[in-house]
């Protein structure tokens, strides 16, 4: 197995400074950002892009394209806005308990799901979302279409006063950081090696002796999980859990989040959904024109960038790089 | 708190810079309401509208207040509405948001508008938990409310003898707010509720709903429902045949341009309570033709009239504070200053922060007796003002002290 089996497979190179000082430069911009631009924007796009990526290990990295990703999403918001507001948890705890909810709702839903394989996997996540949809619609505890509001933002730790956005945008940062963290050690790990076997071609990787629904399972779990922090977040950031947020859109949302940015690569999913929230927010004010103009860039980026953002510039450097290694080669 | 505290001081070292300069104070008015949905024809860009006239009636400029008025689309998605309100404070130095239906967004909105200590002024939304349980010193719900609805339609309807309800109920908070009010002024002036069904928010097909309504075998089947959902479901009633095999609609909450939607075939005969209509008064009729004439023909709603009173008093009381900048101050001396101008005349803002004035049961005309475009009611009675709202006492809000 070599990682270029794939276009959409990002090259790894290992730690390079290059690299390393990318990174520094990111997290700095990141640390400086919620003195240049609205805090609560910023955490929009850090939950989303959390979201996104966590949706990505799925689809980019194991090749299952889940449709009810809202599920998960939606399913800790609640969770996490009821335990704070009604059983009265502090909100790390609140969000711990909306990911575990979503972990737990994940397993169930994959053990049923991945015994199906492409377009009925997808109809299975999205009929057991829609179920789900229906449930939080109708439940007592979740408001129906009021959704539960007031989430009150309590001490973070017990110490860290998150009613000031700023405060509450380093948190977020943090958590992100962590989701991100967690996704990229289990990508660049033997797990993570097995999960791309799978996806491009899984009777080879059975044949190589691989339990491959265990491996599927995980991913989907570990997807789920993740979702699910990026909702409860949300719910804490936001201060109510609605509807919005566990419907089918937003299963829709997060597909083109990472088909924009870049479906399989580390940072696609990020660019995917900055791009899409910030149409969302500056371009609130055209009301339904946003959803055509979200609409006209899905096709575009479908029929013109197929890779996504990320994608075509990483595949423009690599080619870049391999023309000149040609180069060298040749005296 | 600090933030608010923060901004709270801010504004203090605004205001007197303000006032040292003489220059005018700025005022900035957030209409945030549905722009392309259900609720757009009752209030979206004719709210926007009647905001601007009534900063134009009231000769802003001239009075000391340089006013703008922006406008946006909560796509009725609670945490829209937040983003929004929150985004218009913080950032785009909002003072006041006005109009809002959607009894879940604007609940939403309520809190924020608390938090931050601006002002939001609720025309659209019919909650009243808004002046209840919800009830906050930043805000001022203006134009009518679930209970004076239940409380003119519901009591109207039962003593004429429909004492037996079916509720087809919206599932959101404002249906079931509706729904909660009207049960209990049917079951106190003797009637009965024979059963409920509760329905998603703008759907299409009542067909099963309708046929649960007819199977009750109720006298009066009540719409908790507004918009584009009562539209639909007075519609699919009348083809199913129910209106005319003897059971009879009560539309709890429904608009003029609900009516017109409808067509005065259809709707003829129906029982409404309303805050305001355009044919009343010479100084309603006038706004009613300046409006017509800015909006493509369509005529005021009750909630675009309340959104010009609201904006008008509000104004009122920042002219005399000379700074929009402290919410709660506002609201305050909106409490205190009579409410008084062209199209809802002489009222008041209770403590609760209601807005209070005389609600009139009407009753849609049928299509031989209407003489021109939007000519659908016939006043039946006038609920005077101090029996149209809830007594102040029996809302739970935590303003009011109890005696």
């Amino acid at each position: 197995m070599t990682s270029a089996t794939s276009p959409m497979a990002a090259p790894r190179e290992g730690y390079s400074p290059l690299r390393l000082l990318i990174a520094l430069v990111v997290l700095a911009a990141l640390i400086a950002a919620p003195f240049l631009v609205y805090p609560i924007f910023l955490m929009k796009v850090l939950c989303f892009a959390l979201f996104a990526c966590a949706f990505n290990l799925l689809l980019g990295y194991a090749g299952l394209l889940s449709f009810g990703h809202a599920m998960f999403f939606g399913g800790a918001a609640y969770i996490s806005a009821h335990t704070v507001k009604v059983l009265g948890f502090t909100p790390e705890i609140g969000i711990i308990a909306g990911t575990l909810s979503a972990a737990l709702l994940g397993l169930v839903t994959g053990l049923l799901a991945i015994r199906r394989l492409g377009i009925y996997f997808a109809m299975v996540t999205l009929a057991l979302a829609q179920m789900f949809f229906f449930f939080c619609l109708q439940a007592p505890f979740t408001g129906g279409e009021d959704g539960l509001q007031a989430v009150p933002r309590r001490a973070f730790f017990g110490i860290i006063d998150i009613t000031k956005d700023v405060n509450l945008y380093y948190v977020v940062l943090a958590i992100f950081v962590i989701g991100f963290a967690i996704i990229y050690r289990a990508v660049h790990s033997p797990f993570g090696q097995v999960l791309k076997a799978i996806r491009e071609n899984e009777p080879r990787a059975v044949s190589l002796g691989y339990r491959v629904n265990q491996y599927k399972l995980l991913a989907f779990v570990l997807s789920a999980a993740l979702a699910g922090l990026a909702g409860a977040t949300k719910s804490i950031v936001f201060q109510l859990a609605s509807l919005t947020d566990v419907a089918w859109q937003m299963s829709g949302e997060v597909i083109l989040m990472t088909l924009v940015g870049g479906m399989g690569t580390m940072l696609g999913p990020i660019v995917g959904a900055a791009i899409i929230v910030t149409m969302q927010n500056y371009l609130a004010s055209l009301g339904e024109w946003v959803l055509v103009i979200q609409g006209v860039i899905f096709v575009l980026a479908v029929s013109l960038f197929r890779r996504g953002v990320v994608g075509e510039v990483l595949a423009f450097v690599q080619a870049r790089k391999e023309k000149a290694a040609a180069r060298d080669a040749a005296p | 708190m600090r933030f608010a505290a923060m901004l709270m001081a801010a504004a203090s070292v605004f205001a007197v810079t303000a006032a040292n300069a003489q220059s005018p104070v700025k005022v900035k008015i957030g209409v945030l309401n549905d722009m392309s949905s259900l609720y757009s024809d009752l209030s979206g860009p004719g709210s926007v509208w009647a905001a601007k006239k009534a900063v134009e009636d009231f000769g802003a400029a001239a009075k000391g207040l340089q006013v703008e008025v922006i406008a946006a689309d909560h796509q009725n998605k609670a945490d829209v509405g937040t983003s929004v309100a929150r985004q218009w404070y913080d950032v785009e130095g909002v003072d006041m948001i006005v109009d809002t239906p959607n009894s879940g967004v604007a609940l939403a909105v309520n809190t924020v508008t608390r938090e931050k200590n601006k002002v939001f002024i609720n025309s659209g939304a019919a909650t009243s938990d808004l002046t209840g349980k919800a009830c906050s010193p930043n805000t001022v719900h203006w134009t009518y409310d679930t209970w004076a609805l239940a409380n003119g339609t519901g009591k109207a309807v039962t003593k004429n003898g429909g004492d037996t309800w079916f509720f087809l109920t919206a599932d959101y908070a404002f249906g079931h707010a509706l729904e909660r009010d009207t049960s209990e002024v049917v079951k106190a002036n003797g009637g009965k509720v024979v059963g409920t069904v509760r329905v998603p928010l703008n759907t299409s097909d009542f067909s099963s709903f309708l046929l649960q309504a007819q199977g009750s075998k109720a006298k009066i089947i009540g719409l908790a429902n507004a918009g584009g959902d009562t539209i639909n479901s007075i519609k699919q009633a009348s083809e199913y045949g129910i209106t005319s095999s003897g059971q009879k609609l009560a539309g709890l909450l429904i608009f003029l341009t609900d009516i017109n939607s409808i067509g005065l075939k259809t709707a003829q005969g129906l029982n409404l309570t309303s805050a305001w209509y355009w044919d009343m008064t010479d100084a309603n009729r006038a706004f009613a033709k300046e409006f017509s004439a800015a909006n493509g023909g369509k005529y005021p709603t009750m909630v675009q009239a309340g959104v010009y009173s609201g904006v008008t008093h509000y104004l009122k009381s920042v002219a005399a504070l000379k700074s929009a900048k402290d919410g709660a101050a506002v609201v305050a001396e909106m409490k205190k200053m009579p409410t008084d101008d062209k199209l809802f005349g002489k009222g008041e803002v209770r403590a609760d922060g209601r807005q209070i004035h005389p609600m009139f049961l009407f009753e849609v005309k049928k299509p031989s007796e209407s003489k021109g475009p939007y000519d659908f009611y016939t006043l039946k009675a006038t609920i005077p003002a101090n029996e149209a709202f809830r007594p102040i006492g029996e809302g739970d809000c935590p303003l009011v002290k109890k005696t």
